[in-house]
């Protein structure tokens, strides 16, 4: 390999990796804003027949209408700027696994009040109850990866 | 709906929403927090490097907003810890084989007009309700 293109290369997986830090970064942020890294909210959310929090409508809106208006714009693009391609699930069609999936994630969702975002953004707090939260949530995907294989 | 906070809601959701399109643009990947987090505990060299990133991201998130701002951090738990267990179970086995979560399904998925992605936010959205109704106002475990 010439030193040029190893040069390269090195810039491109820093880039690569300064996109997916700034990624998370405000992916975290706007978690910790709307208020839906607390689990008492999004419970509010959830509880229709209770003291109803309309909040996570607005925030989904928010996240969509962005995504929406700009993803088109990207995939026209014959590859990311830090990757050789785009890697979009390939799957098309409804089946089991990804209905039986997210019912089983919506109870969960609906007991804990957390999903796995807010969940790994609000471990940083050290709260127990996250704490455990995260380290069940670790264990079901690792035992998800066990009976698949 | 005193707790009703439409504006901070929308300024969070733009967010998120920015975060999945550099993701997006620059890698190609999907912001789908439990693909991520799942790829990082079976992946290997550069595939979990940027995994790892991305996760430190959300983590210093929440260390950066701690250290900016002057209002704390709500997170207000109410299950018990046995139930928390359940929880995190349920959602760690159900995002993988159901192939995403809110933000892979709910915040990408629906912009690409994945009809899988509709369906799956459609179902966890349901169960979520249904679950809350049953544990909240039949069951009334208060969890």
């Amino acid at each position: 390999m010439s030193i040029a293109t190893d040069q390269k290369s090195q810039e491109s997986t820093f880039a690569h990796s300064a996109v997916a830090l700034l990624s998370g970064l405000l992916f975290g942020l706007g978690l910790i804003i709307s208020g839906m890294v607390n689990p008492g909210k999004v419970i509010g959310f959830l509880d229709l027949a209770g003291n109803w929090d309309p909040s996570l409508i607005f925030v989904m809106g928010g996240g969509v209408a962005v995504t929406t208006a700009t993803f088109w714009l990207v995939l026209r693009r014959e590859r990311p700027l830090f990757e050789k391609k785009f890697f979009l699930p390939t799957k098309a069609d409804l089946d089991g696994r990804l209905l039986i999936g997210a019912a089983l994630f919506g109870i969960g969702w609906g007991v804990g009040g957390l999903c796995p975002g807010p969940a790994i953004t609000a471990l940083a707090t050290l709260d127990p109850s996250v704490v455990l939260f995260v380290g069940a949530m670790l264990l079901g995907m690792v035992l998800q990866n066990l009976v698949a294989e | 709906m005193e707790n009703f906070t439409p504006f901070s809601a929308l300024i969070g959701g733009t967010f998120i929403g920015l975060s999945a399109v550099i993701m997006l643009a620059g890698n190609g990947r999907i912001a789908g927090i439990s693909g991520i987090l799942g790829g990082a505990l079976s992946s290997r060299g550069e595939e979990r490097r940027w995994r790892v990133l991305f996760l430190a991201g959300l983590l210093l998130a929440t260390l950066l907003y701690q250290f900016i701002s002057s209002s704390p951090i709500t997170i207000e738990t109410q299950a018990s810890p046995g139930f928390l267990v359940v929880a995190g179970l349920l959602v760690g086995f159900g995002t993988r084989l159901g192939s995403g979560c809110t933000s892979g399904h709910g915040i990408c998925g629906i912009a690409r007009f994945s009809k899988r992605s509709f369906a799956a936010t459609a179902t966890f959205m349901l169960f979520g309700f249904i679950t809350v109704y049953v544990t909240r106002h039949l069951m009334e475990l208060g969890i």
